[in-house]
């Protein structure tokens, strides 16, 4: 039976090429893997190979032929005994079938902003109920509780990661892991980022729950593409058969004067990823019941923690097994005359100000979103519908921060109920300095905050 | 340790070395076949094929058991093809339809089976060496006898992750197999271009890992390194390497034009090497099967060949709402979703 060949696509983006030159003639015969033409693509020019065998009929397309089609029939191949006008007649139509390409178009993503829209609907329950009695805890003893509350709850949670079994944690945040769990599930790794992330993500595509600890997220950059590639992504490419259901957690943001590598905030970063979940804690409190939360998540978790945060104590509630869903911002105080949006270290400028604006008769609302995706943004719009006024508050760069991202948001979902433009108070747009003059210059500050709640609400 | 030369050892049955046939030939046609479709159109993006390489993963896989696991690169038909994943399933994924295996959302590069331990199909080079490793931890973790095959080639052998990842495979007794698929050229580079030390195995030594070298181009003798490196592994020794000595007849992918190489190189490796000729002799010098056996059994997978084809063409695209699924195990509201 006679095959035709056709002109092939030869790179992802060619749609049609130049027959630069036949290397066979009519009535020659072909075996699979021969060289039938060159064909000079929009990028190279590429050998084309013989698939099928046979004896070449008829050549259809001259060489020197500019802008073949792919697709169009070159040549038609017949076989022995076989004559080229019978070929013709019967040659199948192996060509022709062109993918089905026109999807259905897409739905014109819906303009947002309608004017007034209704107040959005909002979760305000209380993380714990009323009267339940707390203990005063560091934000380092909630996380350590947290982890092993939960590796004692299910066998396939281990904690892995630099100095965190004898050393017991640079910031002595896995403190007695090692002692009650054991060096199987409590792991020092060599110094090797790339390599560990990577270890952990394999063992979470094998069934255990991996929390790995990056002495900083600073050296987590060496690791970044096992994060993003390998743990977000493979839950999707798998067409849903198989993720990393883990923890990537460590201390995020500047310090104290360690310098520009060792001072930087990732919130923004990890927040663009589908396919990560990342929280960024402030209290104890949700320390504690949101890497319980994290720990037994299905999904990828980047959890941002802060070195100046860990020593300082909150209430915790005694509870058995406490823990704080994602995507429920807490509202840290009730206010009337801005809203006031935060999270992780930033809080403490935006309760800071807060305390200080209330001296001066002005209410803010403090919402700390603790996760950033995903993000309570109907607790915000709902805020803003309310006090008509938006600062946001965040110790990373001003450009596509956090604030800028629920800026956007804002505009689209509640633009008339803006009496004045958003500000976003970040820290400065340059590396962090050493000098400690320059470094408090460098990192957002109270005084900031209140400044721009100043400008919102007109004062 | 020593690099030891491939042994065609007779004791080989029939039925063995027509398995191995037939398994090689499957995947030649198969990957024949998409080239064709990538021509046609049907088949976007990267492409990269295994034509050349077969006995490496038929090798290997005669030499896995039961719930061994394996990861490898973006040149992942072969290995899909040889844990016995669905032809048609796998062709489907390259057409980027729904009766593929990720749906159609994960593409040539991007293919995983739960099922047949199958990890990926992954895109970026060298990242499916720690991930291998982390399988392996995942099996010593759960006590049991588990081995995982982490494939990666010649270029990859250069990654700093793969050495991070043998550190930590030697020190923790990973059951791990590297087997570096040295085809001799990373896209257009060679190993001679590459570095100056091309006895990528031994770059082991350095972590205290034992392996080998292994003519790739001959299926028995990958079978029995692949049996000496599972032995290792399964007996609690740590890690072992395999570097097979094997060659890729196409392009790096399908838009390589190949002018790193000539043309007299591909063809006296395609006359002298090839892999499956080499079975097919013995098939046919040891009387174990006339002209007319292995013709029966070249329509055969044709037959496999041109169905998992028609299926990759007929199944649909996936729906729209695919878009939106399967990014969060759980459901989390996405943005516009």
């Amino acid at each position: 039976m006679a095959t035709e060949i056709l002109m092939p696509a030869l790179s992802p983006t060619m749609e049609e090429g130049t027959l630069a030159k036949w290397l066979v003639k009519e009535g020659d015969t072909v075996n699979s893997g021969d060289i039938l033409a060159e064909i000079e693509t929009d990028k190279a020019t590429m050998e084309f190979e013989a698939v099928d065998e046979g004896i070449v009929g008829k050549i259809l397309i001259q060489e020197g032929s500019e802008g073949v089609k792919v697709n169009t029939p070159i040549a038609i191949l017949v076989e022995e005994g076989e004559s080229v006008e019978e070929a013709v007649a019967s040659a199948p139509a192996a060509g022709g079938e062109a993918p089905a390409a026109e999807a259905p178009a897409e739905p014109a993503p819906t303009v947002a902003a309608a004017a007034a829209p209704a107040a959005p609907e909002v979760d305000e329950s209380p993380d714990y109920p009323e009267g339940t009695e707390v203990v005063s805890q560091t934000v380092r003893e909630a996380l350590r509780d947290a982890m092993a509350e939960e590796m004692r709850g299910n066998e396939d949670v281990f904690v892995m990661g630099e100095e965190v079994a004898e050393y017991e944690g640079a910031y002595k945040i896995t403190q007695g892991l090692l002692d009650e769990f054991g060096a199987k599930r409590v792991i020092d790794t060599p110094i090797t980022e790339h390599g560990f992330a990577g270890i952990a993500t394999g063992a979470a595509f094998g069934g255990l729950r991996p929390i790995v600890e990056f002495m900083t997220f600073n050296f987590a950059m060496q690791a970044i593409d096992h994060i993003i590639n390998s743990a977000a992504k493979t839950l999707y490419m798998s067409g849903g058969q198989m993720g990393a259901p883990m923890v990537f957690r460590g201390p995020n943001g500047a310090a104290a004067r360690v310098g520009a590598q060792h001072s930087q905030d990732y919130a923004a970063w990890y927040m663009q990823i589908p396919g990560l979940k990342v929280a960024m804690p402030y209290s104890a409190a949700d320390a504690k019941g949101l890497l319980k939360s994290a720990i037994r998540d299905p999904n990828p978790v980047i959890f941002l923690e802060n070195e100046i945060l860990y020593g300082k104590s909150f209430d915790v509630p005694k509870l058995d097994d406490y823990t704080v869903p994602f995507g429920k911002a807490k509202i840290w105080r009730k206010g009337d005359d801005v809203t006031i949006v935060s999270f992780g270290i930033g809080m403490t400028y935006a309760l800071q100000a807060a305390d200080k604006l209330a001296e001066e008769g002005i209410n803010a609302e403090v919402i700390d979103l603790r996760t950033l995706r995903p993000m309570d943004l109907p607790t915000v719009i709902k805020s803003v519908m309310k006090t008509n006024r938006l600062v946001t508050v965040e110790e990373g760069w001003p450009q596509g921060s956090v604030g800028s991202y629920i800026a956007s948001e804002v505009m689209q979902q509640a633009f008339d109920y803006l009496d004045a433009p958003v500000i976003t108070c970040t820290g400065k747009d340059v590396p962090m300095p050493y000098a400690a003059n320059l470094e408090k210059h460098a990192l957002i500050t109270t005084e900031e905050v209140i400044e721009a709640v100043k400008q919102v609400t007109y004062r | 340790m020593a690099a030891r030369k491939s042994a065609q050892k007779s004791n080989v049955s029939a039925e063995e070395l027509t398995k191995y046939y037939r398994e090689m030939l499957l995947i030649r046609r198969f990957e024949e076949k998409a080239g064709q479709l990538y021509g046609m159109g049907l088949i976007g993006g990267f492409c990269h094929l295994y034509i050349g390489q077969e006995a490496v993963v038929v090798g290997l896989e005669a030499a896995a058991e039961e719930g061994d696991k394996r990861v490898t690169s973006y040149r992942d038909h072969g290995h899909m093809l040889a844990c016995g994943m669905d032809a048609g399933g796998v062709m489907a994924e390259l057409t980027g339809r729904e009766g593929g295996y990720s749906k159609g959302k994960g593409g040539s590069m991007h293919m995983f089976s739960k099922e047949k331990h199958f990890y990926g199909g992954h895109g970026i080079v060298g990242a499916q060496v720690p991930l291998g490793a982390g399988l392996a931890f995942s099996d010593k973790y759960k006590g049991n006898d588990r081995v995982t095959f982490t494939y990666f080639g010649d270029g990859a052998a250069n990654q700093g992750q793969v050495y991070e990842t043998y550190n930590m495979a030697q020190l923790w007794d990973l059951p791990v197999v590297f087997v570096i698929e040295n085809n001799q050229y990373a896209m257009g580079t060679s190993v001679q271009r590459s570095t100056k030390s091309p006895a990528l195995w031994k770059r082991g030594e350095a972590y205290g890992i034992a392996g080998e070298e292994v003519d790739g181009m001959n299926v028995l003798a990958v079978k029995e390194a692949g049996e000496r490196a599972v032995a290792h592994c399964r007996a609690g020794k740590g890690p072992y390497i395999l570097e097979v000595k094997t060659y890729r007849y196409r392009g790096h992918s399908m838009s390589d034009p190949a002018k790193y190489r000539t043309r007299e190189e591909v063809q006296k490796m395609r006359e002298e090497r090839d892999p499956i000729e080499q079975v097919r002799e013995m098939l046919l010098t040891g009387k174990h099967a006339t002209e007319e056996d292995l013709k029966a059994i070249d329509k055969e997978i044709k037959d496999i060949v041109n169905k998992s084809a028609d299926f990759a063409k007929e199944s649909p695209e996936p729906a729209l709402e695919e878009l939106w699924t399967d990014i969060y195990a759980d459901d989390i509201p996405q943005k516009s979703a």
